[in-house]
């Protein structure tokens, strides 16, 4: 049974219509799936299906295991966005973008395939300022309504940024991590594994933090 | 198994115009808030054809908390999310000055009115349109600040899962606090409802509703007296308010819903309040400031409703645009 009906389905396509250049989502499953992995696979192949312009490569987490470790996957689902050049800029989803986080995914793809929104000057002197490597992962829930503007804001840091690293963490998929870093509000955003800010903050915010490692 | 997606098209489809609000510009009005009123307001004051800035904290304001609206007209049920959806999309439309997530921290009640906002930067207008609204009160508890974002919620929709098969407890026997209540009931391993009165306020429907669940304790007549937990919430401590007793209470999270406050602090001095710390306004929403006008459950307008605050958020605006246009 499909996952999206057909009204779902020409929205998602009239909406991939606006996809400049072509975007490859690689996915990290296994043999064995559990039932988050089977959904996600059904998830991504049904959206690649959408658009001529979007590519989806699936590997496996420890047959591909060279693969797995050129993408630095620890953990499964996981999905990566490359652009037209096969270019990794550093965007993760951990667990399956459903619920509202759906739009953290279609905006990425778009952004990915090069359609971006105007970022203000002063924030990007600020990125292109940021010298040491980051690591953001930001918790979240797929029933938060706030915590899609987390991702968005985390994922185009990765985009603008060599340097930085954005991934999307869902939280009941990953109760180990949520436990690890006591995530009992969402979204919750961790950076470089110790400075941490609960709530949708705004890319000036996460810059402030950064700012001060 | 069917998979839940709350796809926002409009925002992927909508031709959006919004522009990033340029620091230390000027503009004829600026509107503070990210509510009905505040959007509504927007809306008004560019089909005006004047120079418009939007200032929100977050875009939604208490709305995109509720869950099923009935009672916005034209809408027989629409969620809280979607409708803010709707009003997001109405005012990107225009090519408005835009910021979002930023709080302000200071206004100026001079013939041009300045805005500081957190991070340093200020805007200036001719009239100021305020619509802060209002946000959850605070028990002010020992321990309720250290163990924010670590236990201590105010937001059951988001953060139920979060919760399932813990202990958790709920703070305030109103709509909200029961409401609260069930989310959490349906997936934690126990609930318990700590109300400060001898009954429950909140609607005989849900009351009905929460006493079905078998996880559930009910203390009525009960004060929270301090929460406590190194890194993570862990008890919390109650006094029945009858007998003196205290009692200590298991708890990995609590979800604080005792009531509203509006968001006046930034103004007071500026603006008159009235005693619950409201902004005091005339029915054209004027405050006592020349070009300082309010809109919304900031305000003293006797009901807090999103159908009266989107009037209100029109009413200031043509208020304000009368202003400007005449000035």
């Amino acid at each position: 049974m499909p996952l999206f009906d057909e009204k779902k389905k020409k929205e998602l396509g009239d909406i991939f219509k606006e996809l400049e250049n072509n975007v490859t989502i690689v996915y990290f499953t296994q043999e064995f799936e559990c039932n988050t992995c089977k959904d996600t696979k059904t998830f991504l192949k049904e959206i690649a299906g959408l658009s001529d312009k979007i590519n989806l490569d699936i590997y496996d987490f420890q047959k591909n295991s060279e693969k797995t470790k050129e993408y630095g996957i620890d953990k499964i689902p996981a999905i990566a966005i490359l652009d037209s050049k096969n270019f990794d800029p550093g965007i993760r989803f951990y667990g399956i973008p459903a619920g509202y986080e759906i739009n953290s995914f279609i905006k990425n793809l778009l952004e990915v395939s090069g359609k971006r929104e105007a970022l203000p000057e002063n924030i990007k002197k600020r990125i292109d300022s940021i010298k040491k490597d980051i690591h953001i992962q930001v918790f979240v829930t797929l029933v938060c309504p706030y915590c899609p503007s987390a991702v968005m804001a985390a994922h185009r840091l990765a985009l603008e940024s060599d340097k930085i690293k954005a991934d999307m963490v869902e939280s009941s998929t990953f109760t180990h991590l949520a436990l690890k870093y006591s995530v009992t509000g969402v979204p919750k955003i961790i950076i470089n594994e110790k400075h941490d800010l609960v709530g949708a903050h705004p890319i000036d915010k996460f810059l402030h933090v950064i700012e001060k490692i | 198994m069917p998979l839940e997606l709350n796809l926002n098209l409009a925002s992927f489809t909508e031709k959006h115009r919004a522009v990033p609000l340029q620091p230390n510009t000027m503009c004829d009005v600026l509107i503070l808030g990210g509510g009905p009123a505040a959007l509504a307001a927007a809306v008004y004051c560019m089909r005006k054809g004047v120079k418009t800035g939007l200032i929100s904290k977050d875009i939604g304001g208490q709305v995109i908390e509720t869950a099923g609206i009935e009672n916005y007209i034209g809408y027989k049920y629409i969620e809280g999310r979607e409708l803010v959806d709707k009003f997001r999309d109405q005012v990107k439309q225009f090519e408005i000055g835009y910021s979002e997530g930023l709080k302000a921290t200071s206004i100026t009640s001079d013939s041009i009115k300045k805005v500081y906002l957190e991070d340093g930067n200020f805007y200036q207008a001719k009239a100021l349109i305020i619509a802060t609204g209002k946000s959850s009160r605070k028990l002010n508890v020992p321990g309720e600040k250290k163990l924010t974002g670590k236990g201590v919620a105010y937001c059951a929709i988001c953060d139920a899962p979060l919760f399932a098969g813990k202990r958790v407890a709920v703070v305030g026997g109103g709509n909200s606090g029961i409401e609260a209540a069930i989310d959490l009931a349906k997936v934690a391993e126990y609930v318990t409802l700590i109300q400060f009165r001898d009954k429950l306020t909140g609607d005989k429907v849900l009351i009905d509703r929460l006493d079905i669940f078998n996880n559930v304790t009910i203390l009525l007549e009960h004060e929270v007296l301090e929460i406590n937990g190194t890194e993570d919430v862990e008890s919390i401590v109650v006094q029945d308010r009858k007998s003196d007793e205290k009692k200590q209470i298991d708890a990995q999270g609590v979800f604080i819903e005792i009531g509203l406050i509006p968001n006046t602090d930034f103004v007071k001095g500026i603006v008159e309040l009235n005693q619950y710390g409201e902004i005091k306004v005339d029915c054209a929403c004027r405050t006592n400031v020349p070009g300082i006008f309010a809109a919304g459950d900031v305000t003293s307008v006797p009901f807090k409703q999103i159908i009266i605050a989107a009037g209100e958020g029109a009413k200031a605006a043509l208020s304000a645009c009368d202003y400007v246009l005449k000035v």
